[in-house]
């Protein structure tokens, strides 16, 4: 008997033995995924995806007026998509971002939504943050079938197959808001007051018919242009008609001159009277306005920094650490975190990268993670998500005074409110 | 619209809106007032003006961020060596960019339009770089931000007081200095006939520099008073610059009087019809009457009569 090997044998057994290894490799690689699909096989499309990489895109504003505002959401969704890499990427695939400026310029946002899907062919977008960016390069999207994660609460009246909208529409924001006051405050009369362009009025006319079922009354509806910085005649007026809530769509700039103006000129917000109920200041807004400035401010929105639960903690934990202690999370920058993982678990439920196989799987999506507590993706595109009210403390933080007990379902067409 | 009150509460809200009408005027003049120097006195038109103000907030957030971290005792009236700080800052700024750019441009009027634009923009960067996109909160003390209660119901916003003071101050210093001083005539010399002014033994060049200097460090008390009405962020500045020019163009250039006039009208014309109307369609009818008057006097409310 011949104990030697031949080395033909040797050969073969090499072999075996490599055979072998992949299948492990790719198990580490892959997470929970056993095997690895070839690329060819989760992307039909042509999209910027390999054996080991997926490009995604990243499309806000760092310079120009609204860098105030989108800063937040960038950094979140970086957050995200470095988290998901730690745990294994995506189908087994680093995410690679590219990262592209709006600018603050609603066609640069289509210009470059057309570059991030013709040029680098990224297989998700995560961008845009006004209305009017998102209305700029939403026929980019539906024409070159992109999917864009879109961060903030807004008006509603749009459902789009190739938009997840990861904030709250304006129902969602709005009618639990004024039924809280309602109930909670005995508010009667309310006293609508924004910024003049889309959002603000479409908010208060949702708003309005709301209060007026309610059989409560509307005594005054109020719009400045973007950007002004006077609001003593409006302030006048506030207390000659003597409203229970001032209910403030005021965005930008001049929140700051606002809520200023309005505790020089007396009213103190701790004391409510009357109350103030705003849609439109977050954590981030407040570091702006100061503190001090808005301490007793209520505020109707999804999510506050201060959320006791424990996905929250290691969110804001995890938030501080990659871009320092001093920062503050707001409504939109949670919101926009949330994208990047919808993502994920969409293309996993259909193993497949292709935009047509995750618009199928993505409403019915949950996320049992969520900082905000658990979502999910409505057939219209929008989250269910909770209501809640924020109390303002003079640390720039909220309690959350309110919680509604269910989810809300997102109803980006409220019938009768229109 | 007044049918449910009584007498005592329409006065008092007529009297605090006539006070906020006063504000308001205060709040433009003080604004237009540099401009009134660099584009009024010197043909300069300065697009830069407002991050010439909103440098003046930043230097006033910097010596809050100061008083608070080293001398908190001195907190209360740390707001008005800020507005010593952010005269000097943007002062010097001024000479800077005077030195730098504007001075090659004194031939060509519009193109310091373009210049200056393209330095609001590199300033705006600059401020974002510097202090992050984000608006910064100034803290002030508590004493500046209440409201005084005059009778029961009629309450005056101490912060409006505080921008009437110091608007009075500037402008009597402002006029005092063009009208009286030595270097204000030369000033005024330089500008109606720069050849003439040279020889008669004036530094033009320094004179120049000087008075573009001070428009700037005028324009950063106004940055740093609106700290206590406004917000500051990097692109802030822009939020003034419309009604700034607006103001100096309606006034008549090279008049301090018309400027004066012409805030005075703007405000009390907006006020008086936001309060009646809503605030869009105010300033739609403001923007409105500016343009017919002008049309019918292009030269501005008040002109001075010069010889072509």
């Amino acid at each position: 008997m011949d104990n030697k090997i031949s080395p033909a044998t040797m050969k073969r057994r090499k072999v075996l033995k490599s055979l072998l290894a992949i299948p492990a490799a790719m198990a580490l690689a892959g997470g929970t995924f056993g095997s690895l699909a070839h690329a060819s096989e989760v992307n039909t499309t042509g999209l910027a995806v390999t054996d080991d990489t997926v490009k995604v895109g990243i499309l806000h504003s760092v310079t120009g007026t609204m860098a105030i505002s989108e800063t937040g959401s960038v950094q979140a969704e970086k957050l995200a998509i470095e988290q998901i890499n730690a745990m294994g990427g995506v189908l087994g695939r680093k995410i690679e971002y590219i990262q592209e400026d709006g600018a603050s310029d609603w066609p640069t946002f289509a210009e470059k939504s057309k570059k991030l899907l013709v040029n680098d062919k990224v297989a998700a977008v995560f961008g845009c943050w006004t209305s009017a960016s998102r209305k700029a390069a939403l026929p980019v999207f539906e024409q070159y079938n992109g999917m864009l994660f879109y961060p903030t609460f807004y008006e509603g009246l749009e459902q789009s197959p190739n938009v997840i909208y990861t904030g709250q529409e304006a129902t969602q924001q709005i009618l639990k808001g004024i039924d809280w006051a309602k109930e909670t405050k005995g508010a009667k009369k309310f006293f609508l007051l924004g910024s003049d362009y889309i959002w603000p009025r479409t908010s208060n006319k949702i708003a309005r018919k709301h209060i007026e079922k309610l059989g409560l009354k509307v005594v005054g509806e109020e719009y400045y242009p973007l950007g002004h910085t006077q609001f003593n005649s409006v302030i006048n007026k506030i207390k000659l008609k003597k409203p229970d809530v001032i209910f403030t769509t005021v965005v930008g700039g001049s929140n700051v001159a606002f809520y200023k103006q309005l505790k020089a000129a007396g009213i103190d917000l701790t004391k409510e009277k009357p109350l103030v109920l705003t849609l439109s200041v977050t954590e981030d807004e407040i570091l702006g306005i100061g503190g001090e400035n808005v301490e007793g401010l209520y505020a109707s929105m999804k999510y506050f920094q201060s959320l006791p639960n424990d996905n929250n903690k290691k969110f804001e934990a995890a938030f501080k650490k990659m871009w320092g202690e001093k920062s503050v999370i707001g409504d939109v920058t949670q919101a926009a975190y949330l994208g990047p993982w919808l993502w994920k678990a969409a293309v996993e439920k259909a193993g497949s990268f292709d935009v047509d196989a995750i618009k199928k799987t993505l409403p019915g999506i949950e996320l049992t993670t969520a900082p905000e507590g658990y979502v999910k993706v409505h057939p219209n595109h929008h989250l269910w998500s909770k209501s809640r009210i924020g109390h303002a403390k003079a640390d720039g933080t909220f309690d959350v005074v309110y919680e509604s007990k269910e989810l809300i379902e997102p109803n980006p067409f409220p019938k009768g409110y229109q | 619209m007044f049918a449910d009150y009584t007498w005592a509460e329409l006065g008092s809200i007529f009297a605090m809106q006539g006070f906020s009408g006063l504000i308001l005027f205060a709040v433009l003049l003080l604004m237009a007032l540099g401009l009134a120097i660099i584009f009024g006195q010197m043909g300069v038109i300065n697009m830069a003006h407002g991050e010439f103000m909103i440098l003046g907030a930043y230097i006033t957030y910097l010596t809050s961020n100061l008083f608070a971290d080293f001398l908190p005792s001195l907190f209360d009236i740390y707001f008005f060596i800020a507005m010593i700080f952010a005269f000097i800052g943007t002062f010097l700024l001024g000479m800077l960019v005077e030195w730098s750019l504007i001075r090659h441009l004194y031939k060509r009027p519009l193109d310091t339009l373009l210049a200056t634009w393209g330095l609001s923009l590199i300033l705006q960067q600059l401020y974002r770089t510097v202090f992050g996109p984000r608006e910064v909160g100034v803290s002030l003390p508590d004493w500046m931000m209440g409201s005084y209660a005059l009778t029961d119901t009629i309450e005056i916003p101490i912060n409006g007081i505080i921008v009437m003071v110091i608007t009075f101050v500037i402008t009597v210093g402002v006029f005092l200095f063009l009208q009286k001083s030595r270097k204000g005539k030369q000033a005024r010399a330089v500008v109606q006939n720069r050849a003439m002014a040279g020889a008669v033994g004036i530094n033009t060049a320094k004179v120049d520099r000087f008075t573009f200097a001070l428009g700037c460090g005028i324009a950063g008390i106004a940055g740093a008073t609106f700290t206590m009405i406004g917000s500051t962020g990097p692109t802030s500045g822009q939020l003034y610059i419309v009604d700034t020019f607006l103001v100096v163009v309606f006034g008549g250039a090279a008049s301090l009087l018309g400027t004066i006039a012409s805030a005075f009208s703007i405000a009390q014309a907006q006020s008086i019809m936001e309060f009646f109307l809503s605030g869009s369609m105010a300033k739609v009818l403001t923007l409105l009457a500016v343009i017919v008057i002008l049309m019918l006097r292009p030269q501005g409310l008040f002109s001075l009569k010069v010889r072509k």
